[in-house]
């Protein structure tokens, strides 16, 4: 089970941080050009574009819209893996044998997915590293004042809340693919199409959750 | 020896198997045969107890399945051995993992004890050379051989294959045959083997049941099966020119 789980947090964790780092890198780049472009009023601080990137990235892009760039990537693998298993006659040899094998399939995923909130860390700390260099290197702000934005009136309760959502959001990216995949029927073509059909569904499920989450801490 | 008696499945209000009753010989490779969609899958499955029949007993060395508890069908399950029709061999792992992963998961053996045990019997069905190769990377013929290979490591009671020989050329499919009416006798298993290769049929058909849209049609062995008046066997048995031709000169 120890080596299972190790494999998965390879399979599941390390091997979406090359994505998660590219991509938060350039999207809180963006999300520091377009608040800067988009605020004109001498009345408003030069602060506000880090303080506007570091909200987004926390609050916003690293937990939320991550899980559902890693539902493409991971959930996608998730359910094709377990899907191409069912197929294959895999899952029917595990039990056959007398394994149980949801336990070992599924188990070790969601363990493996627990430790995402690492991965949205990444995120977070590329993100706002990609605004601060947008802002700098595209002249919209100096340096002092974007990193004055970023701490100004920082709520730590925040990243905890990121953090919360996170862990749910992982729990989702685990079970939903699985169940796809567990209990898809047909052939090669069904893998693809529980694929679809799973990437769908864990979207709208992180997008529900987000939003009540959202509504339970800062209603 | 699994006796079965009056099995009855259906799926939708359709019924798949109709009452079979039948006893499958320990030591013996003992043949289910019969056409596409005649209920052999369905009855190996109900056998190996991925399905639950509608209606009958299923008996394991005189231990009727349905009075086990869930520990005892796992414990049962660790004595039986499966060839999948497409070997099911896990894709990760290489031969000889493919062949500890029933050791690693049900018993508490050394490490080195299991590969002992994984060695032997990989060089048993002659695969020691491919032992290091990943199931994508040797030949169907092969495939089914480590698939063997890991269905009797753990020495089990009985070994159910389901058309293990489907896909292969008819020599290597005589091989995989005679591997498993060898392993059959070697370890004293109950075997059972769904099949429609009539090759199959004549070279290890030692007990035969035929099946026909669900029910018991015809049950005998490699020896009657070419003397047989059932119009449906003979049809079946029948079906191409070479063995019409082998029919004539027989008769």
């Amino acid at each position: 089970m120890y080596g299972r789980v190790l494999k998965e947090i390879e399979d599941l964790i390390l091997g979406s941080l090359g994505i998660v780092c590219f991509l938060s890198f350039f999207v809180g780049g963006v999300v520091s050009i377009q608040t800067a472009l988009n605020i004109d009023s001498t009345f408003i601080p030069e602060n506000l574009v880090g303080f506007a990137t570091r909200q987004s990235i926390i609050l916003e892009f690293s937990p939320t819209f991550m899980a559902i760039i890693l539902a493409g990537k991971v959930g996608s693998y998730i359910t094709s893996s377990i899907g191409t298993m069912r197929v294959t006659e895999q899952i029917d040899a595990l039990e056959v044998m007398g394994i149980n094998s949801v336990n070992f399939l599924v188990f070790p995923k969601l363990l493996a997915m627990t430790l995402l909130p690492i991965v949205i860390i990444f995120s977070m700390f590329l993100g706002i590293f990609g605004g601060w260099a947008a802002t700098i290197y595209g002249g919209f702000s100096s340096s002092a004042a974007f990193i004055e934005g970023i701490q100004l009136e920082f709520n730590s309760f925040h990243v905890v809340y990121a953090f919360i959502k996170t862990f749910l959001f992982a729990i989702i990216l685990a079970t939903i693919p699985s169940y796809h995949g567990y209990y898809m029927k047909g052939g090669a073509l069904d893998v693809g199409r529980a694929s679809t059909v799973s990437f769908v569904w864990c979207s709208v499920v992180i997008i529900v959750v987000n939003y009540f989450t959202t509504q339970l801490f800062f209603s | 020896m699994i006796q079965i008696k009056d099995i009855h499945k259906e799926f939708d209000n359709t019924p798949i198997l109709k009452g079979i009753t039948t006893e499958f010989k320990r030591g013996k490779t003992n043949l289910v045969i019969g056409q596409s969609g005649s209920g052999k899958t369905i009855l190996l499955k109900i056998l190996l107890g991925l399905f639950n029949p509608n209606k009958g007993e299923i008996y394991f060395d005189g231990i009727l399945f349905s009075s086990m508890t869930e520990e005892e069908r796992r414990i049962l399950r660790r004595e039986i051995g499966m060839v999948f029709q497409g070997s099911a061999l896990f894709d990760s792992m290489s031969v000889v993992e493919n062949v500890l992963f029933p050791m690693r998961m049900l018993t508490k053996l050394s490490e080195a004890e299991m590969i002992d045990q994984a060695e032997t019997v990989i060089e048993r069905v002659n695969l020691i050379d491919a032992k290091h190769k990943l199931p994508n990377e040797i030949s169907g013929g092969m495939q089914k051989r480590v698939a063997i290979a890991r269905a009797v490591v753990m020495r089990p009671k009985y070994l159910f294959c389901d058309e293990p020989n489907s896909g292969l050329d008819p020599k290597t499919a005589i091989v995989i045959d005679n591997l498993i009416q060898e392993l059959t006798k070697e370890y004293n298993i109950t075997t059972v083997i769904n099949s429609h290769d009539m090759n199959s049929v004549m070279e290890i058909g030692e007990t035969i049941l035929f099946l026909k849209d669900g029910n018991k049609e015809w049950e005998g062995s490699n020896q009657n099966i070419f003397k047989t008046n059932n119009e449906a066997v003979t049809d079946f048995v029948y079906s191409s020119n070479l063995f019409k031709k082998i029919r004539k000169l027989y008769l």
